[in-house]
């Protein structure tokens, strides 16, 4: 067994855990994008940063990190909330459709995007793919092309032979689901349940990361 | 070719090619890597090839073609030994002349000798010129004496003794002392201690003993040839390292993992493998040691992540080239899942030097955290473009204009890129700093593979930055969102800002992304992405703003924010412009003073590089 520290709280997991399962162990909510229980880990949206006491040069992606003994971990320090607060805000300029993102940016209150909209309609977590390889067996879609050219495809873009039709990619993906003011987004942000007004609503503030509804709360 | 099947074989042929070879008798060398490839270096070789033959001298003659020597702006060079005449800038007509001159008399061609830009006065021997004086050419000395087609080259200049060393005299553990005592940082980039990640690597457990040993050749920073001009001219000194590496790890099998757009390198390296294998210094039972090793090649695919350990990696094993997250790190599971030790080609051309050597002799050059040679890749606005070897800890201010030369066309310096795409710009007044890993880094740049790119007053660092992240946009993997999203959006607000488009906030806005990109992303690319940005910013940041607020571009490069016009009182109406320009948008009578047409006009500058009385105006 392992022990380690996340927001001041000592946890004790079993060697080979990541840091985001050790947190929500203990309740500590950290968001997600990329991660799906029961698939393996691949760290692309950099959603779940957190900060390790002491390192001073990077954040670590909280979802691929195993737990060490002794480490300290902030899920929640203002150089972490910056941080995913960015990472949202060119996910929601490259998918703004996506319900999921809005919600995460009203979670995070982001009230501008500052970043041309460029709708790509997908966030190339590669759930679809590690659901399709991993837990369907199939592997019929993959990444194909590099850099802002890289999507998910198939081989030689046939209809892989694999593919049983099980319709799981478009179940697991996070951006599939439309945002209710999908058609009517303003500056990129849908406007539904925005966080203009940071209102306390918990007694004791623990400082997890859950968003608490539409009346927010004071975490970001 | 026969097998050697121990070091006393070994020894044996050394002494036998050395005393074969023609010492003092008159040899003509001329270097032939790509660079002088590219300025004809074949055809000069094969002129001198016929002009020995046509005047009888062929057999006393001998005539020896080696890789690139390092001064690539006076490439193709011929040079004459014993004496070391060097010549410059050779073509296939002059040869007839050198061999009149210098060969069958011992009169020299005035007219092809180097010129000192800073004296003005002509040098005639190759050890007298400052670009080679003041090197400390360790690893680059060896390429002006080998033809890469023949490792008896390499065997004359000492070549596989060290390797003959480790293996008869030397254990696994004291080999991995030695590295590590001689204090050899990686020289790929990110200078982690060598002789920690061979130590590392060699205890890491293996469930049926395999380990490998990579060799990263895939250079991928634009403007850096270091890693080709080994390859290309002296790839036994990789090879020999790697060897020797294997039998400290304990591997049997290496990697040499080279871009496919070093063609001239594939194919040396392969030639010379070929030939260790005759000679039995790979494959089974290596000089009767009982050591089985043997080396392949692997060619990248035309990506620069793929010089990304993990990367490389990756791509090796047939997947897609992307990097993963180092908790567990290449050394304790990397190809196959197997300890795998990943090493850059400079770092393995190191080896057989501090095997030799020693570790003290090694760790007396250089600085107290940064030891050995470096040899950086001097290009850009600089007289002496070329490769130079020199200690750690020289000032970058020696570099520059010492050995480069300094600025040409008496331009003023402007700023040093040091590291490619993930290293900084750095100004002037840095200029007086040691050149090292920590130094660097301190400064907002870093030593990268050794780039270094000289840039004048004529330079745009506004242009520099959206170059570099250009470049990172097309290479980076794509995997994770702040690389493949943020760069993108950089590149978006630094075109905007060359176009004259740019708002109030953008360089703040510019500066946020490149510290969450820093903060965030997955492999070192997308860390050090924002170097390039954020050390203009922070050190050019008057160009910045020029460009945003007066819509103004300094330096005069921009597109968007510059015009050509002619200066009537200088133009003469040559109409040499006129003729020239694409568009043709510069009109005007024979000797009257011409116009441009700014509605055609593309500033491509091929008017201004014509006109020969300085009558076109860039504003």
């Amino acid at each position: 067994m392992i022990e380690l520290t996340i927001d001041g709280i000592k946890a004790r997991v079993e060697e080979g855990t990541t840091v985001l399962e050790a947190a929500k162990s203990l309740g500590i909510i950290i968001p997600t994008l990329c991660y799906y229980p029961g698939l393996s880990t691949y760290g692309e949206c950099r959603v779940c940063m957190v900060e390790v006491k002491g390192k001073k040069s990077s954040l670590e992606a909280s979802c691929t990190m195993p737990v060490e003994s002794g480490l300290e971990i902030i899920t929640n320090s203002s150089r972490v909330k910056k941080a995913r607060k960015l990472v949202v805000e060119l996910l929601i300029s490259s998918c703004p459709k996506s319900k999921k993102l809005q919600d995460l940016a009203s979670m995070m209150a982001i009230n501008k995007v500052r970043f041309r909209i460029k709708e790509k309609n997908c966030i190339l977590c590669g759930r679809c793919i590690r659901y399709c390889k991993e837990q369907m067996q199939s592997g019929g879609i993959g990444f194909v092309g590099r850099g802002t050219a890289r999507r998910v495809g198939t081989a030689f873009g046939a209809m892989p032979a694999e593919c049983r039709h099980c319709g799981g990619c478009e179940w697991v993906c996070p951006v599939c689901e439309l945002a209710c003011n999908a058609n009517n987004l303003v500056d990129g942000l849908c406007g539904g349940c925005q966080n203009l007004a940071l209102v306390e609503t918990c007694e004791i503030c623990v400082k997890c990361s859950e968003a608490v509804g539409p009346r927010g709360h004071k975490a970001y | 070719m026969k097998r050697l099947k121990s070091v006393g074989e070994l020894e044996k042929l050394r002494k036998k090619i050395i005393s074969k070879s023609e010492r003092g008798q008159k040899r003509i060398v001329t270097s032939a890597g790509t660079c002088g490839i590219a300025r004809g270096a074949i055809e000069v070789a094969q002129a001198i090839s016929k002009e020995l033959r046509k005047k009888g001298l062929d057999r006393e003659v001998s005539l020896k073609v080696t890789g690139c020597q390092g001064f690539c702006e006076i490439e193709p060079m011929v040079v004459i030994y014993p004496e070391r005449i060097l010549y410059q800038r050779v073509s296939a007509e002059d040869i007839p002349e050198i061999i009149a001159q210098s060969i069958m008399d011992n009169q020299l061609v005035e007219r092809l000798l180097y010129t000192d830009p800073a004296t003005g006065k002509k040098i005639a021997h190759e050890p007298d010129l400052t670009f080679f004086k003041k090197q400390t050419r360790h690893l680059l000395d060896s390429n002006r004496m080998i033809d890469p087609y023949n490792i008896d080259d390499y065997l004359a200049l000492g070549g596989y003794s060290a390797l003959a060393k480790a293996l008869s005299r030397m254990k696994p553990k004291e080999i991995i002392d030695e590295v590590k005592n001689s204090g050899l940082r990686g020289r790929g980039g990110a200078g982690f201690p060598t002789g920690k990640k061979w130590e590392s690597c060699r205890v890491a457990p293996s469930y049926d003993g395999i380990r490998y040993v990579i060799c990263n050749a895939d250079e991928g920073d634009p403007g850096a040839f270091m890693d080709r001009s080994v390859l290309e001219g002296n790839p036994h000194s990789i090879i020999e390292g790697m060897i020797i590496g294997a039998f400290a790890i304990s591997s049997h099998t290496g990697y040499v993992y080279v871009r496919n757009e070093y063609p001239l390198a594939v194919q040396n390296l392969g030639i010379a493998l070929d030939q260790a294998r005759k000679y039995g210094l790979l494959g089974q039972n290596i000089l009767g040691s009982g050591f089985d090793f043997d080396i392949h090649i692997s060619r990248g695919g035309g990506a620069f992540i793929c010089g990304e350990s993990t990367a490389l990696v990756a791509s090796l094993e047939g997947k897609m080239g992307e990097p993963r997250p180092k908790h567990i790190h290449t050394v304790v599971q990397g190809l196959n899942g197997r300890p795998t030790n990943l090493n850059n080609v400079e770092t393995w051309a190191n080896v057989p030097l501090i095997i030799n050597n020693g570790a003290k002799w090694y760790s007396k050059i250089g600085t107290e955290h940064s030891k050995g040679t470096k040899i950086f890749s001097l290009v850009g606005k600089i007289n002496n473009t070329g490769l130079v070897e020199v200690p750690m800890g020289i000032s970058l201010r020696e570099i520059v204009y010492d050995i480069g030369g300094g600025i040409p066309n008496g331009k003023k310096f402007k700023a040093v890129q040091t590291g490619g795409p993930s290293g900084g710009c750095l100004p002037e007044k840095l200029l007086d700093l040691p050149v090292d890993f920590d130094r660097l880094s301190e400064v907002g740049s870093m030593m990268g593979s050794g780039g270094m790119i000289v840039m004048d007053e004529d330079t745009c660092m506004v242009d520099v930055a959206k170059y570099f992240i250009k470049f990172l946009t097309e290479e980076s993997c794509g995997k994770c969102v702040p690389c493949r999203e943020g760069l993108d959006r950089m590149l978006d607000l630094l075109t905007d800002i060359t176009e004259g488009k740019a708002r109030p906030g953008d360089v703040e806005l510019l500066e946020e992304l490149g510290t969450m990109i820093r903060e965030t992303s997955l492999c070192a690319l997308g860390r050090t992405s924002a170097n390039p940005v954020l050390s203009t910013i922070n050190y050019f940041r008057d160009e910045y703003d020029a460009h945003i607020k007066d819509k103004r571009c300094p330096a005069r490069v921009c597109k968007g924010l510059i015009t050509f016009s002619v200066i009537k009182e200088n133009c003469n109406g040559c109409t040499r412009c006129a003729k020239v320009c694409p568009q043709a948008a510069v009109k005007g009578e024979k000797k009257k003073a011409h116009k441009i047409n700014q509605e055609l006009c593309i500033k491509c500058g091929l008017c201004r590089d014509a006109c020969k009385f300085e009558a076109i105006l860039v504003s």
